[in-house]
């Protein structure tokens, strides 16, 4: 087949008409039989070879073309009868109701047509054609219901369309060839009126005459292992439409009586319908013998399975792994943990050269089954499966040139990826390493930026198979190079759970050690540095300590902690120093370090803090929860009085004398200050803890370095709180009120939701129901809000992706059509910044610092 | 089209004018692009109804911005 390349200038769509169908076909198709007793495609048949091959010895007796060559060519039938068009019947109905039975004109006084007509005159003179087929639709809606033609004044009934292809008229049907004459007398001017440009189309050829057959090549037929022959879903379809359409003809011939005729005629309409269609309401889907529904014209394109979304949206391909992931915190950052069996699988191409032939050689010795080996030899064009049979050969014959397609070894490189790939950080490059066990293994702190946990995630591996590739996938791809988020410029990748809280432990002021523990525990986690180790005294204290894995040099300060020459002065790590997606002291390692030096800080950092929580110990206990007598004393006080204040309030409004807030009605005043009084008192709760509680206290310590605030301290220890339903006091259940023990009207704190009770001491059942309210709600919420906000995501990405700064700082899309004058308004990469602006005097400083 | 509310005092709607033939070629000159390579404004858009703007004016909107403080864009007309 010829190749052409030239560029599309434009495309119309239009219909086929019969004499057209007849044109393109290069055989009349005369019997449903496919193949006859040797096998041989039936000439006339419907696998006729001059519809083309799909046979790799046969040529083509159209076009003389072998399988690939020939593109497949159209054959058709003669129909017995005329048949709808099953993605047309819209149109038709609507023709059948504008346009006259008795003279086909359009059901439009003179006057109107004429309107009408200068309106498409003029705008095809301006050049507007886009623009004619609003005025049809004027045109349409004025013809409709019109009860007596303004042409030939005959009297008109209403059409009536019965799905899925049936129209009445009164009670007589109106039949195929009834409509077939009707659109045929529609006259060219009358035509473009309603819709239909006769240069392109005519409304009769909406119902079909003659019946395309489509090229073997567009359904070919598949040969099981069993040596039969299986026939595509059209081809089916098509020999149904075939032999009914010849009984057709010979019912007629035969003058056989007309209902049997009808019903045949039917069942022609019926199979032409699910040729193109097999998915319409009222009409029962065909189906293979196995009971499942013939795969028609329709269901090929569209949905999930269908070409667009299947085929040429979706892309499917080799040298990759699916499985479980779990976390390993011992394996670096930009490690992926890859299991020995998937590692055996999965192969990088090696080039044989002079100085690896050996090296290579132990691969294929190795084989396919023992790992580290080999499985394929490419030789040129030629490949070569390594087998027992064929090693020794394969070993003697390797040459340079070859190239040995290896096991995976720890260091290649491979593309790790998470779905829903939001970001650019959901695909990122990771180096193997090899290990037992069947999942991929992954370190927590890429957790987040890939957004996976461990409750049964799956993700996928990639192995780049050139050196291109490979450089990419490096330069760009490293999970080092993706620490600092674009979407905010704060670090994405931190220490979580364990590290967090084993370093806040750690810098704690009291936290001391002897010279011998301290060692250890760096020498742990691979700090083996003399110089620093040596430096100890013979007690050492956390801050130190935690000091032997930061880079001399450094300087660090936020409004907590002090970092000089890369020793801990003040202040004690906590989640906004080494969290994720907001630790400053991370994002400012990254800055000022090299990716390889970052990965390995920031893997000191993760390993010190869950190294030191292991030496140390952490849990949390009941008497946690124990809040000394005085404070809970205090407590008391407070939440009855706020209980007492809020029914003060509705005192007030109970005698009509609570003022309403401006824009406010009087019971949204008071649910607005009831609300307020009630949910002050947890956050008053919460504050004293915080302030008296010891800070030794587990709960406190993980409210500060870890998971929850204080208020979960103090809804287990003090009282839950205000339980709020769709941003209010609970207001559901019976007539007027909450629950049937509470009187109509009761507007008090107990009776709407208020929790005075702590999850320790136990909620009573009142407040059990409501707590149970609304963790339903947010249950539900959740359930139903992610897969929305994912598609609003989906839909915003989509349309804005191919949207790209410029150099000259504007937005522009693929058409340089401008969308933002300059980037954000003030043209700040926000990658390059912190949160978004841009601190000078830190510049400054640092620069200044530098050239002293 | 009679507009009884006129909605350019309101708070939230921004200052529009239009740019004088100088002006907008100084523009298109500045960003190297024809005319309609700029985002559209409808002729009937209400927020340029007292501007008196013919297809092809082009409308400078003068916008606050939470990052920059004030921040331009500009707008050519069309007809609708
Ligand atoms: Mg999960
Ligand atoms: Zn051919
Ligand atoms: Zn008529």
């Amino acid at each position: 087949m010829e190749t052409v390349f030239k560029k599309v200038g434009s495309i119309s769509f239009s219909l086929l008409s019969p004499q057209q169908i007849k044109k393109m076909a290069h055989v009349k198709i005369v019997t449903p039989e496919l193949y006859d007793k040797e096998g041989y495609p039936v000439e006339g048949g419907l696998m006729d070879t001059r519809l083309g091959v799909i046979d790799p010895g046969l040529r083509c007796r159209t076009c003389n073309g072998k399988l690939k060559e020939c593109p497949g060519h159209f054959g058709y039938i003669e129909l017995g009868r005329p048949a709808l068009h099953i993605s047309y019947i819209k149109a038709i109905y609507v023709f059948l109701q504008t346009t006259c039975k008795e003279c086909s004109r359009i059901l439009l006084d003179d006057e109107n047509i004429q309107k009408y007509q200068g309106k498409i005159d003029k705008l095809k003179e301006m050049g507007k054609d886009d623009l004619i087929p609003k005025v049809s639709k004027l045109a349409r809606a004025g013809a409709k219901n019109v009860k007596k033609c303004p042409h030939c004044k005959a009297k008109l009934n209403v059409v009536k369309f019965e799905k899925p292809s049936t129209f009445m008229e009164e009670t007589k049907r109106v039949s195929p060839i009834e409509i077939l004459e009707r659109f045929e007398k529609i006259s060219d001017a009358d035509c473009m009126l309603i819709g239909v440009n006769p240069q392109y189309a005519r409304p009769e050829w909406m119902i079909m005459t003659v019946f395309p057959i489509p090229p073997v090549t567009m359904r070919p037929s598949i040969t099981l292992e069993t040596g039969e022959r299986a026939e595509d879903d059209l081809t089916h379809k098509l020999s149904d439409i075939v032999r009914i359409n010849q009984r057709l003809f010979e019912n007629i011939n035969a003058g056989a009586p007309e209902i049997i005729v009808e019903d045949l005629w039917d069942l022609l309409q019926y199979h032409i319908t699910t040729f193109f269609n097999n998915d319409i309401a009222q009409v029962p889907p065909a189906r293979h013998r196995s009971g499942q529904p013939l795969k028609t014209i329709t269901e090929r394109i569209k949905s999930k399975e269908g070409r667009f979304r299947h085929n040429l949206a979706g892309k499917r391909v080799n040298y990759a792994a699916r499985t479980v992931i779990s976390p390993d915190p011992k394996i670096e950052l930009n490690e992926v943990g890859v299991p020995t069996l998937i590692a055996m699988e999965l192969t990088v191409p090696e080039r044989v050269t002079e100085w690896n032939l050996d090296w290579l050689k132990t691969f294929i010795k190795n084989g396919p089954k023992v790992y580290p080996g080999a499985n394929y030899v490419l030789d040129g064009v030629k490949k070569k499966k390594i087998t027992a049979e064929t090693q020794e050969v394969i070993l003697t014959e390797l040459t340079p040139g070859q190239i040995v397609e290896r096991h995976l070894l720890d260091g290649d490189i491979s593309i790790f990826n998470r779905q829903p790939s939001l970001h650019r950080m959901s695909i990122m490059c990771h180096k193997i390493r090899v290990l037992p066990g069947k999942s991929f293994r992954l370190n927590p702190s890429v957790c987040n930026p890939y957004n996976a946990d461990f409750d049964g995630d799956e993700m996928n591996l990639h192995i780049p198979q050139t050196e291109e590739a490979r450089a990419e996938a490096e330069i760009l791809m490293e999970v080092e190079t993706q620490i600092t988020s674009p979407k905010h410029g704060l670090n994405v990748i931190g220490c979580i759970e364990d590290a967090v809280t084993g370093n806040y432990l750690l810098t704690d002021d009291r936290t001391e050690m002897t010279k011998e523990e301290a060692i250890e525990l760096l020498i742990s986690i691979g700090v083996e540095d003399s110089k620093k180790l040596n430096k100890f005294k013979k007690k050492v204290t956390g801050k130190e300590i935690f000091s032997a894995v930061l880079p001399e040099n450094f300087d660090f300060v936020n409004d907590k902690v002090t970092i000089e020459n890369g020793q801990l002065k003040s202040g004690q790590i906590d989640p906004k120093t080494i969290g994720e997606d907001n630790g400053t002291l991370l994002r400012d390692i990254n800055r000022s370090y090299s990716g390889s030096e970052c990965v390995d800080i920031f893997g000191k950092i993760f390993k010190l803090g869950i190294a030191y929580l292991q030496k140390r110990g952490f849990t949390i206990t009941t008497s946690d929860a124990d809040i000394p007598e005085d404070i809970r004393e205090k407590a008391k006080t407070i939440i009855s009085d706020a209980i007492t204040s809020a029914n003060d309030i509705i005192d007030q409004y109970e005698k009509g004398k609570l003022k309403n807030l401006s824009g406010k009605t009087v019971e949204q005043t008071l649910e607005l200050m009831v609300m307020q009084k009630l949910n002050e008192t947890r956050n008053i709760v919460g504050k004293m803890i915080s302030k008296t509680v010891s800070d030794t206290n587990n709960a406190i310590i993980m409210s500060r370095a870890g998971k929850g605030n204080v208020l979960n301290l103090a809804q287990t220890s003090i009282l839950v709180g205000q339980q709020a339903l769709r941003g209010g006091r609970i207001e559901r259940g019976y007539k007027n009120r909450t629950l049937s023990l509470f009187r109509e009207h009761d507007k008090s704190p107990e009776a709407k939701g208020f929790v005075r009770h702590s999850y320790k001491n136990g909620l009573n059942p009142v407040e059990f129901f409501f707590h149970a309210m609304t963790g339903r709600d947010s249950l539900m919420d959740t359930a139903l809000r992610t897969p929305k906000s994912g598609y609003l995501y989906r839909r915003l990405a989509n349309a804005l992706q191919d949207l790209k700064v410029e150099y000259d700082g504007t937005v522009r899309d693929a058409n340089k059509t401008i969308i933002q004058f300059a980037y954000g308004d003030d043209n700040i990469d926000v990658s390059r910044s912190e949160n978004g602006t841009i601190d000078v005097k830190k510049i400054v400083n640092e620069v200044s610092k530098k050239t002293k | 089209m009679d507009i009884s509310v006129d909605i350019t005092a309101h708070i939230l709607v921004p200052k529009h004018s239009k740019m004088s033939m100088e002006e907008a070629n100084a523009l298109l000159e500045k960003l190297n692009i024809s005319i309609n390579q700029l985002p559209k404004i409808l002729k009937s858009d209400p927020a340029i109804h007292n501007l008196n703007a013919e297809v092809g004016d082009i409308i400078l909107i003068e916008r606050n911005s939470p990052t920059s403080g004030k921040a331009n864009y500009y707008r050519a007309v069309i007809n609708g």
